[in-house]
């Protein structure tokens, strides 16, 4: 007789079964001939520079804290979703006030832009507008400039 | 020593062997990383203890948010893989006597001193969660309320204190 925990158990022994299989046969298998080239990590072909490890952006941060706050209320949520049926409407407000406190964050942080990313500011260099002469757009050696004026113009 | 029993032990042994490494292991991922099985290890004792909810709630809160939590922390540090732990051993005789006492206290008054009893059961344990969330609703309904509250709280703060400074 296997609990519904049972089963989660037997696909988490599988899974370790199955990678250990998997690795050890293949080592039986394989050729192994390494060289030096072979054994650098793999980075499309490259020769890989410096240190993989690299420091985070802080905005990830932000978003993980935001997230297991949330964790935390989806705890609390669970047993009560399963039980407010019994209790009727007074059941169902107890949740919504719960949420409606916790919604008053959610609006907090949206309108204080943390949920927002900070976004790197473009500033497209700009072109000055030169008057647009005829006769200067047919003659064929047109400078830069006026290439992508034309160009904008189709 | 029937399959409980083998895999009480499989787990514990996951989880204090995973917990050595997070102790003395010098990389600082590597010991994120053995968090893992920790948390994982506690979350299989808690399921044969027969609380469900609670080894859910490992997975879902320690493995799934904190740890991340603490991945990104060590992601957002200046350096990673250089960087000097400094866990030299000083005062040896000091700790050595503090940890036989604890560990005599412990072993004496705590494990050999209490009567363990454990109720043998056919029956399967029924899920926790149903009757935590009817609790909830009726006993506890205010404590359920403020710890909304304090939810929020944690969240304007956490917000206030990340915010990037304009």
């Amino acid at each position: 007789m296997l609990t519904e925990f049972g089963k989660i158990f037997v696909f988490i022994l599988l899974a370790a079964v199955f990678v250990v299989v998997a690795i050890f046969a293949s080592k039986l298998i394989r050729p192994a001939r390494p060289t030096k080239e072979k054994l650098l990590t793999y980075e499309c072909g490259e020769n890989p520079e410096g240190s993989p490890w690299i420091k985070f952006n802080i905005r990830f941060y932000v978003v993980a804290l935001i997230f297991l706050i949330f964790d935390v209320e989806v705890v609390l949520l669970f047993p009560w979703a399963l039980a407010y049926k019994d209790y009727g409407l007074s059941g169902f407000l107890v949740g919504a006030i719960f949420l409606l406190v916790l919604g008053l964050g959610m609006a907090y942080e949206w309108r204080k832009g943390d949920l927002e990313w900070a976004r790197p500011v473009i500033n497209p260099p700009v072109i000055k507008k030169q008057p647009y002469v005829k006769e200067v757009a047919s003659q064929i050696s047109a400078d830069d400039n006026q290439t992508v004026l034309q160009d904008q113009e189709i | 020593m029937n399959i409980y029993d083998i895999v009480f032990y499989l787990f514990a042994a996951i989880t204090l062997v995973s917990a050595f490494f997070v102790v003395t292991t010098r990389n600082i991922v590597y010991s994120a990383f053995n968090l893992l099985f920790t948390f994982f290890g506690v979350a299989g004792l808690y399921v044969l203890l027969g609380a469900d909810f609670v080894a859910v709630v490992q997975i879902m809160v320690y493995v799934g948010g904190i740890l991340i939590l603490i991945l990104f922390g060590v992601m957002l540090t200046n350096k990673i893989t250089n960087v000097q732990i400094k866990t030299g051993t000083l005062q040896v005789i000091p700790a050595v006597i503090g940890v036989l006492l604890l560990a005599g206290v412990l072993i004496f008054k705590v494990f050999l001193g209490t009567e363990w009893k454990s109720v043998k059961t056919d029956i399967p344990v029924k899920t926790t969660a149903f009757a935590l969330g009817k609790l909830l609703i009726t006993d506890y309904v205010l404590i359920f309320e403020l710890l909304g509250i304090l939810l929020l709280v944690v969240l304007i703060g956490a917000a206030t204190i990340a915010r990037r400074e304009k």
